[in-house]
């Protein structure tokens, strides 16, 4: 009987003993692995174009339907996308979206792959539908299309909320605030984007899918 | 000792005495060891988190100050501020003078722990270390200095039980009765065993004076002539304290709470009190009886060390036992009910007698 005291009183000395593996969030992060599957983000390609078509391949393969596309023709003069058409507007209900990645797997162009963040909770349910301004990889020179805000949308069935906030629509209102405290969306640097991409202005080649993750 | 400190009369009130002790310095004394006392019961939940939660890998409070060092004052003031609920069919005035005798008991016992060794003042110490000042007065470092202090102690630790089963039963809840029952015949069978250990002690110090058996200790502690001794009331106290593995009376997975189910805000507080108070009180007892109380564990004649007080010597030893009954409750899982009876009355108790026995009959030869 003491010799199985002693042994589990060595064990306990033996962890105090150890580093804590406690992660003390949100001053730690845990790293994401690189396969996470986080919130989703809209790649560009290297020389800027988004990958995004349009073709809402992503919307249709999404199960819980928490996708939005709102496609437009592409301008010839100042194509947004290399495709005929582009995102005009880009939502994601993150309230309903499960995460399981199929939109990646549907995307012809991989424009939508899902990320590494993972802290997506919001004092307000309006804030959880991402539009294209926060999904679209940042690029120096290129503002994100700012869509106009209709009634059907990812967040078609949240909306209504905005009556806690009279005066203002609920995406009106979140990017003030956000706009106030002085964040936007993403910028060059995060999400592995290169401050200082190539110049070049050449057309994007299928073979090296670019905007380095 | 001067007339003036014997004669209790009303010009002299200052130095009014009880016993051989001026009354304020009895208060300050008083006022000083309950104000450690719930010093230590707030930092020792503290601590006991901390134990824990590096045991487990974790690193435990730490967002309320430094280190979590305010996480005690957070946690008095949230259960200040609970409400407190009580069932409807209690038995009002028990139920109300349970949590009370719970932290009283464990405060009461502590009055007669000596600290540190006695203070001569206005006249040399005589005698073997100190012990006696027929000149001047004697401070003693306990409240109350007692010639039967281990008595004292031994009676008035057995008083925490009735906080513990009066909770139990007025409470008017099977959780509790239950509880309170365990908790009633769990400290009588280790009642025994805590007083079986001590006599080796007491037989090997002829006294049942604290201070005289822990100044006994200056060559060679008694936990190294009775090692057993030790062995046997550290775990018999474990038992009196309600910790694991012996925590029976308040076993959650099957009695909720125990005898404290139906308590809640500060006279749960109070519970919560009187088992850490009582944690102290037993490590301080270990640490008279077995340890060498305030004397130095290092030759005093080296460079510094003769200039450490006594006190802070005790309390590097009641921090090790109470460090090491937190290791034991996070490591071991608790007995069975009837393993734990076993163990009282099959094993501590006879082995306690055994060591009496032993102790005895050498004390005796040597003697002879």
């Amino acid at each position: 009987m003491f010799r199985e005291i002693a042994q589990g009183l060595a064990i306990t000395m033996r962890n105090m003993l150890r580093r804590p593996i406690t992660l003390q969030w949100p001053e730690e992060q845990k790293p994401a692995s690189p396969r996470h599957r986080g919130r989703h983000i809209l790649h560009r390609y290297d020389n800027g174009l988004e990958k995004c078509i349009g073709c809402e391949l992503c919307a249709a393969a999404c199960p819980v339907g928490c996708i939005y596309v709102g496609a437009a023709e592409n301008p010839k003069d100042h194509p947004i996308s290399p495709g005929e058409r582009y995102a005009e507007r880009y939502e994601i209900n993150l309230m309903r979206c499960i995460f399981c990645g199929y939109c990646a797997e549907a995307c012809p162009t991989e424009a939508i792959t899902l990320g590494p963040r993972y802290e997506l909770s919001d004092y307000r349910r309006e804030k959880t539908v991402v539009t294209k301004a926060d999904l679209l990889e940042a690029w120096p020179h290129f503002e994100p299309a700012q869509g106009p805000v209709a009634e059907r949308g990812a967040g078609a069935d949240q909306r209504g909320r905005e009556m806690l906030d009279p005066g203002l629509g609920p995406r009106v209102a979140w990017d003030a605030a956000e706009r106030a405290r002085g964040e936007g969306p993403a910028t060059a640097g995060s999400h592995g984007i290169a401050s200082h991409p190539p110049t070049v202005a050449e057309p994007p080649s299928r073979r090296q899918p670019g905007g380095a993750r | 000792m001067n007339a003036a400190m014997r004669n209790p009369m009303l010009a002299d009130w200052w130095n009014f005495s009880i016993g051989p002790d001026i009354w304020w310095v009895i208060l300050v004394k008083a006022i000083v060891v309950i104000g450690f006392l719930a010093t230590a019961f707030a930092y020792l939940t503290l601590a006991e988190r901390k134990v824990s939660a590096h045991i487990q890998l974790r690193i435990g409070p730490n967002r309320v100050g430094p280190f979590g060092f305010l996480q005690p004052a957070a946690d008095g003031v949230k259960l200040f501020f609970k409400e407190n609920t009580a069932p409807g069919t209690r038995d009002r005035l028990l139920y109300m003078v349970a949590p009370g005798l719970a932290g009283g008991a464990a405060i009461f016992a502590f009055s007669a722990i000596p600290i540190s060794a006695v203070n001569c003042i206005g006249g040399p110490s005589i005698g073997q270390a100190g012990l006696s000042c027929p000149s001047g007065y004697a401070l003693h470092w306990d409240i109350a200095h007692l010639n039967v202090g281990l008595l004292f102690i031994l009676a008035v630790t057995s008083l925490g039980v009735y906080s513990l089963f009066l909770g139990g039963w007025s409470a008017n809840s099977k959780y509790s009765l239950l509880g309170g029952l365990r908790s009633s015949a769990q400290l009588i069978s280790y009642e025994m065993a805590v007083a079986f250990a001590l006599i080796g002690p007491v037989i090997l110090a002829g006294s049942l004076d604290l201070e005289r058996i822990v100044v006994n200790q200056q060559h060679l502690w008694y936990v190294f002539q009775q090692p057993l001794a030790f062995i046997l009331y550290f775990t018999a106290a474990l038992a009196e304290t309600n910790r694991a593995p012996f925590d029976l009376p308040e076993a959650e997975q099957e009695l909720v709470a125990g005898y404290h189910t139906e308590y809640s805000s500060m006279r749960f507080g109070m519970f919560f009190m009187g088992e850490y108070i009582n944690m102290v009180t037993v490590s301080a007892i270990a640490t008279s009886m077995f340890l060498g109380g305030w004397l130095s564990p290092l030759p005093t004649g080296w460079i510094f060390f003769g200039y450490i007080p006594g006190f802070i010597w005790f309390l590097a030893k009641v921090s090790l036992l109470l460090f090491t009954m937190m290791w034991i409750r996070w490591t071991l899982p608790r007995l069975r009910y009837d393993r734990l009876m076993s163990l009282g009355w099959k094993a501590l108790l006879p082995l306690g007698l055994v060591n009496i026995m032993v102790t005895g009959t050498i004390v005796a030869l040597r003697v002879a």
